[in-house]
């Protein structure tokens, strides 16, 4: 048994100490925070006892903001203010929304950039109002844990392209959360799930959220997740099937258009309707609109099941699709996990119970299985670890490719590769003395650029000038473990870095979130050089700390002298921290860095050698 | 020996040839990422993440490689300083060739009989072949006759062309 650590108050418990972090199920229709206290995960309520905060954001015009449920009630009284839903707008551009005539936000058409949204205290992105809704989560959990967090996990749809992940990791910036990964909804739930040690086989997690449909199959051993295959719709989701109640609504009681009021009005009637027929059988719609005009209606769970079944059977799709890129056969799954609210529908545990010919796995709240799971997962992160640990594998979930001659995508990164993933290749100049060209990347399976997704350009500059076709420019792609794609770019025969400038398609540019930082924090020119010189501080701090106990650990990797160079460093990093110099600091950490490159390596092929070393052992004993 | 220098084989602790006990493969690959994936750097130094990056992309590399029976193949013979030339070398058997163009034929009246068991007997049919061919791989390996073996592989290597096309065609029709 492990023994308690009790520290005198005021004084910390350290190196042992218990790192504050959080997981961030970051939703369309809600948001939850959850934590891990005394060994279990745990959501954590705000002072009223509500553990779901609504992904409402309402604007008021002297600039004050307002999230969550009292968000949610200035709905119908203020709908062209507050913002609902945002997560389908991330990373999305003006002609992604598929029907802008039934939201009634004032939309921002940017050309070929995301999507905006005017209010009256100012036009917002999607990632500010998204910062919003974290922001009120970090402050939550900072209360409930009384002290300052170490980091977030904050999920993802397992179907988020690249920019839709990069908005997300801006909005936690914007916020001053610090990610520690973002992780895809379904492995947060099968983390959750405890589909740990214990299980071992194929599961499959079926999450119909809000706004998306994710589809992951996932492979337990020993305490390993790995993704083999993961599918979905990023446009579909519980609010669809609101909307399919809510056209019903307009047709049986012959309205004309309504207004935006009556509308908002009109789909939350739809959404209680549809939760009401989770449980029962028939369902009273009565509601008076703006025109006096009364509502008064019924609708059985037999005619619902008629209205969103086409919905119900476009999952199956994906999962369908899902089953074949991991060469399964539904035989060979072990059980299937339902999360998200939608995932109380009958029809829906029905139609999955069909397809996969056993009953789905319902016995964790669906709501809050994934944020439970993302607590655990942060937990781990932070290096609160125990012996028995567990380690994701995800995949990357739409293919990467590249333009090329006539509008085609030629294919980097398949769909489904375990991630991280680097794929390099090569490129040649096609007039003489060229020192320029640009790289148009695309995430989707179609072959046409025009039907999928354009990530960005990249601009290679700076290629030595040579006859046409000489240079060998290898460009090389890493997709890292959050999902998220860097370029890099050299030639090969001179050795020149090119530089690469990057012009994200639907994410912001490097000055676009300063500019934001900048705007929410005051715009008083020492709040920035404070804001830049605590930002360097705790960067130092972190790698002082990391290096500290990297050498506590394997100091025996080094010789006396290495270790004194880098004690050197380090002791000359420390006293910069107390000072105020912010560009010192930086090329302090990075001088560091640099001098410490060997030792990782070192440290990692002796954490290698031995854990083989372990499992010879074990069979010994066999 | 710096990981990022070995090869697959040597990165996954098995014996570089080309039989490969799978069990042993993915137990080795998950007992690697177990030490080296990002995810147990998060709270490290910049350069241990940068490092652990690469290793686990290596990593995921090798597996990838080693799993497959013509990536694997085609790998081990540029080990040994052999191309197998899947672009420019296109000169096949002429019963080969045959063969290839009567799945094609089955490919194309399966799509316009929108028959997606058709398709699904193909693939079985078409993966029973590749199984044979694998057969003889082990012995031109084991004989070092590798230009036989790069032949096999560029058999293969249109073999799992061929099984994309039909996924695909079979992905289209479900749609």
């Amino acid at each position: 048994m492990a023994l308690l650590q009790i520290a005198e108050p005021g004084m910390s418990a350290a190196p042992h100490q218990h790192k504050l972090a959080i997981g961030i199920d970051l939703g369309t229709t809600n948001s939850l925070v959850a934590t891990v206290q005394s060994g279990m995960s745990t959501v954590l309520q705000d002072e009223y006892g509500h553990a779901l905060l609504p992904s409402v954001v309402q604007y008021l015009p002297d600039g004050d903001v307002i999230v969550g449920h009292a968000a949610q009630s200035a709905q119908s009284a203020d709908p062209k203010n507050t913002i609902s839903s945002v997560k389908r707008f991330m990373g999305r551009g003006f002609n992604d929304i598929p029907d802008t005539t039934h939201i009634p936000y004032k939309f921002r058409d940017t050309g070929s950039g995301m999507v905006q949204i005017e209010t009256c205290a100012g036009i917002k992105s999607p990632v500010e109002i998204s910062a919003e809704i974290l922001k009120s989560l970090k402050t939550r959990a900072e209360k409930a844990l009384g002290g300052e967090l170490t980091g977030a996990v904050i999920t993802v749809p397992a179907y988020f392209d690249d920019a839709q992940r990069q908005a997300t990791k801006d909005a936690a910036r914007l916020a001053g959360l610090h990610v520690l990964r973002l992780l895809n909804e379904p492995t947060a739930a099968a983390v959750a799930y405890g589909l740990d040690n214990g299980s071992e086989g194929v599961y499959v997690i079926y999450d119909l959220g809000g706004g998306t449909f994710d589809v992951s199959i996932l492979r337990l051993s020993k305490g390993i997740f790995e993704v083999l295959a993961t599918n979905g719709d990023s446009a579909l989701g519980g609010d669809d099937f609101d909307h399919r109640i809510f056209c019903w609504i307009l047709a049986e009681a012959k309205l004309p258009p309504l207004n935006q009021e009556d509308t908002r009005l009109l789909l939350t009637k739809a959404r209680e309707v549809k939760e009401w027929l989770s449980e029962n059988h028939e369902a009273d719609i009565t509601s008076v609109l703006s025109t006096g005009k009364l509502i008064n209606l019924k609708l059985n769970a037999q005619k619902l099941v008629e209205l969103t079944e086409n919905l119900v059977t476009k999952t199956l799709n994906p999962t369908r699709k899902a089953l074949r890129d991991a060469g399964l056969d539904v035989t060979e799954i072990k059980g299937v996990v339902m999360v998200g609210g939608a995932t109380r529908m009958p029809q829906i545990r029905q139609a999955v119970a069909k397809f996969f010919q056993q009953e789905p796995l319902t016995n964790l709240d669906p709501d809050k299985v994934v944020a439970l799971g993302a607590a655990i997962q942060a937990n781990v992160l932070a290096g609160n670890r125990s012996e028995d640990d567990l380690l994701l594998l995800d995949v990357i979930p739409l293919s990467l490719g590249l333009e090329t001659m006539g509008g085609l995508v030629e294919r980097v990164i398949p769909r489904n590769a375990t991630l991280p993933v680097a794929r390099a290749q090569d490129f040649t100049t096609f007039k003489d003395g060229q020192t320029a060209m640009s790289i148009h990347v695309l995430q989707g399976e179609r072959e046409l650029v025009s039907d999928c997704r354009s990530l960005a350009k990249f601009e290679l500059r700076g290629i030595p000038p040579m006859a046409a076709g000489a240079a060998r420019i290898r460009v090389t792609f890493q997709v890292d473990a959050d999902g998220l794609l860097s370029v890099t770019a050299r030639e090969q025969s001179s050795g020149v870095v090119a530089d690469i400038v990057v012009k994200p398609s639907y994410g912001l540019t490097e000055d676009e979130i300063t500019n934001m930082l900048k705007s929410s924090f005051g715009a008083a020119e020492q709040d920035k050089k404070a804001r830049a010189l605590r930002e360097a501080i705790v960067d130092a701090e972190r790698l002082i700390e990391a290096i500290s106990a990297a050498l506590a650990q394997d100091s025996d990797l080094l010789n006396t002298e290495e270790i004194n160079a880098i004690n050197a460093q380090m002791q000359q990093l420390k006293n910069l921290t107390v000072g105020n110099n912010s560009d010192e600091i930086h090329k302090a950490v990075e001088a560091l860095n640099h001098a410490t490159e060997s030792f990782a390596a070192k440290r990692m092929d002796a954490s290698v050698k031995q854990a083989f070393a372990g499992q010879d052992l074990n069979k010994l004993e066999l | 020996m710096d990981l990022l220098q070995k090869n697959h084989f040597e990165l996954l602790e098995l014996p570089t040839q080309f039989e490969v006990d799978s069990n042993l493969l993915d137990q080795h690959y998950r007992q690697l990422q177990n030490e080296v994936h990002p995810d147990r750097f998060v709270t490290a130094a910049a350069n241990e993440r940068m490092h652990s990056m690469q290793v686990a992309t290596q990593a995921n590399e090798a597996y990838q490689t080693l799993k497959n029976t013509t990536a694997r193949a085609r790998y081990l013979l540029q080990l040994q300083g052999v191309e197998t030339l899947e672009e420019s070398n296109t000169a096949m058997p002429a019963d080969f060739l045959m063969l290839q163009m009567e799945w094609r034929e089955t490919i194309e009246d399966a799509i316009s009989n929108k028959d997606v068991e058709a398709l699904d007997c193909l693939l079985t049919e078409i993966k029973q072949n590749a199984k044979q061919l694998a057969i003889h791989l082990k012995q031109y390996f084991d004989e070092k006759a590798y230009a036989l073996a790069s032949e096999i592989v560029r058999k293969l290597s249109f073999i799992d062309k061929i099984s994309i096309d039909i996924h695909r065609a079979i992905e289209t029709l479900e749609n």
